[in-house]
């Protein structure tokens, strides 16, 4: 109990808001970190998995890379980017293991998603004329964005997980709360710092599913039809 | 011998210009010199990863029975697990160092929360398509509901509850790394150093023995679900 009333204390001090290494500042890292990151990874993952899903090619290489991303230790990634020479980049290592580490869950969301859409929805899309093109973004797309989303939101809980770890390798976020915590070998600002990574997370989980449930019904996710 | 004593008594004299030196990615000679350091953390990395999946996998199948039995428990067993599922792992680590302190013990308490997630949902979800005329069947049968569940229920669950397993295991594989914070990171305590002191050769062979120990153990549990289940082994092929 005394920990956690200490954790509380050291949350409650301003002093460890303010200052480059305060809440605050660190907290607006990960913020950022998270959502550069995300739009990057949406970027290179969605573009690529609707088109693989339209022509329903390299579906094999869409599910497996998310197995691959599992079995790849996080921290093996930073680290080695780190000694590489994109260490010398700053947050360069931090922003590369992210988005490597986002992209998989968006492919293959995405990918799954285009591939479920009724074929027969399909094939009455081409019967009234449409275009590939036209069939893409009126039809599939508009089918397929439960999943999509979906994806976007395995993603983004993956990035602030991701963010955190990148503390140990020297990149910044809220995880640098609390490995600056285990360096002074104190246990309440590593317990305040874990709550915040906590709490963060779940926010982002939660406004997800917010966003989830104020979608329009046909948008919404397969559990909700 | 003679150049390793040299090298202590006095150095710069005949510096060696191997891969060591240069400071190399790939480098046999890390091997040949270390594999007294690098088998200790294998070890501790496959001990760290098999205890915690195995009590995860303890605790996970009667919390997975019980929701299935009781409507309203799937519902809060859900939710909890998704919540834990959610909160990164440093900060699942730090949340849990008042209980445990610096030792092996957080890593695995750690590693077992995110394992019984994954298990308890794919175990669910294996117990929930069960057919409901296979259960009807072996009640016509005379089977009372504990021998349903041990000779039925649960083994028609075996390959749901396997694919969950197969996850946990790569997934905890993965984490264990992050127990470097606290000094029980397996590999991960290599990787650690290896990056404090630039490291190259040191970081890439225990990230690729990392890798090589997720796909082996994914392989045997793909082998061990192959001889729980042998009524699918014709139906798949």
């Amino acid at each position: 109990m005394k920990t956690l009333r200490d954790a509380w204390d050291w949350l409650t001090d301003p002093a460890n808001w303010s200052g480059g290494d305060g809440v605050w500042h660190r907290l607006t890292e990960h913020l950022v970190l998270t959502v550069v990151c995300l739009v990057i990874s949406c970027l290179i993952a969605l573009p690529i998995a609707l088109v693989l899903g339209h022509l329903g090619k390299g579906g094999a290489l869409a599910v497996n890379i998310s197995n691959v991303g599992r079995a790849v230790p996080t921290f093996a990634v930073l680290v080695l980017l780190l000694l590489t020479p994109i260490g010398k980049w700053g947050q360069g290592p931090t922003v590369v293991a992210l988005v490597l580490f986002a992209v998989p869950p968006l492919l293959t969301n995405a990918y799954v998603g285009m591939r479920e859409v009724d074929r027969s929805v399909v094939q009455a899309a081409r019967g009234m004329g449409m275009t590939g093109r036209q069939m893409l973004w009126r039809v599939e797309l508009p089918l397929a964005l439960p999943m999509i989303m979906n994806g976007v939101r395995i993603a983004a809980v993956q990035l602030v997980a991701t963010a955190t770890i990148a503390a140990l390798a020297g990149g910044g976020g809220l995880g640098r709360i609390i490995t600056a915590g285990f360096n002074l070998a104190s246990t309440a600002q590593v317990v305040a710092g874990a709550v915040l990574v906590a709490a963060f997370a779940l926010i982002v989980e939660g406004l997800f599913e917010i966003a989830e449930r104020l979608a329009p019904g046909w948008a919404r996710g397969r559990a909700a039809a | 011998m003679p150049a390793l004593n040299g090298q202590v008594t006095a150095p710069q004299v005949t510096a060696p210009d191997d891969c060591l030196a240069r400071n190399e990615w790939i480098c046999g000679k890390y091997l040949t010199t270390r594999s007294e350091i690098l088998t200790d953390a294998v070890l501790q990395h496959l001990e760290l990863t098999a205890v915690s999946v195995l009590i995860g996998l303890v605790l996970a199948v009667p919390l997975a029975v019980a929701a299935r039995r009781w409507h309203w428990a799937a519902g809060p067993v859900l939710g909890l697990t998704t919540v834990l599922y959610t909160i990164p792992s440093l900060a699942m680590f730090s949340l849990l160092l008042p209980v445990y302190g610096l030792s092996a013990a957080l890593v695995v308490a750690g590693l077992v929360l995110y394992s019984l997630t994954l298990l308890v949902r794919n175990i669910l979800a294996g117990l929930r398509a069960v057919p409901e005329e296979t259960r009807q069947a072996a009640r016509g049968m005379g089977y009372g509901p504990i021998r349903l569940l041990l000779t039925v229920e649960l083994p028609l669950a075996v390959p749901a509850a396997m694919a969950g397993l197969r996850i946990a295991t790569v997934s905890a594989v993965s984490l264990v790394t992050v127990g470097a914070i606290v000094g029980y990171g397996g590999l991960g305590n290599l990787i650690y150093a290896g990056m404090n002191t630039y490291f190259k050769a040191q970081v890439l062979t225990a990230s690729v023995l990392c890798v090589i120990i997720a796909i082996a153990a994914d392989l045997l549990l793909l082998g061990v679900q192959r001889l729980l289940t042998p009524w699918q082994r014709g139906a798949r092929g």
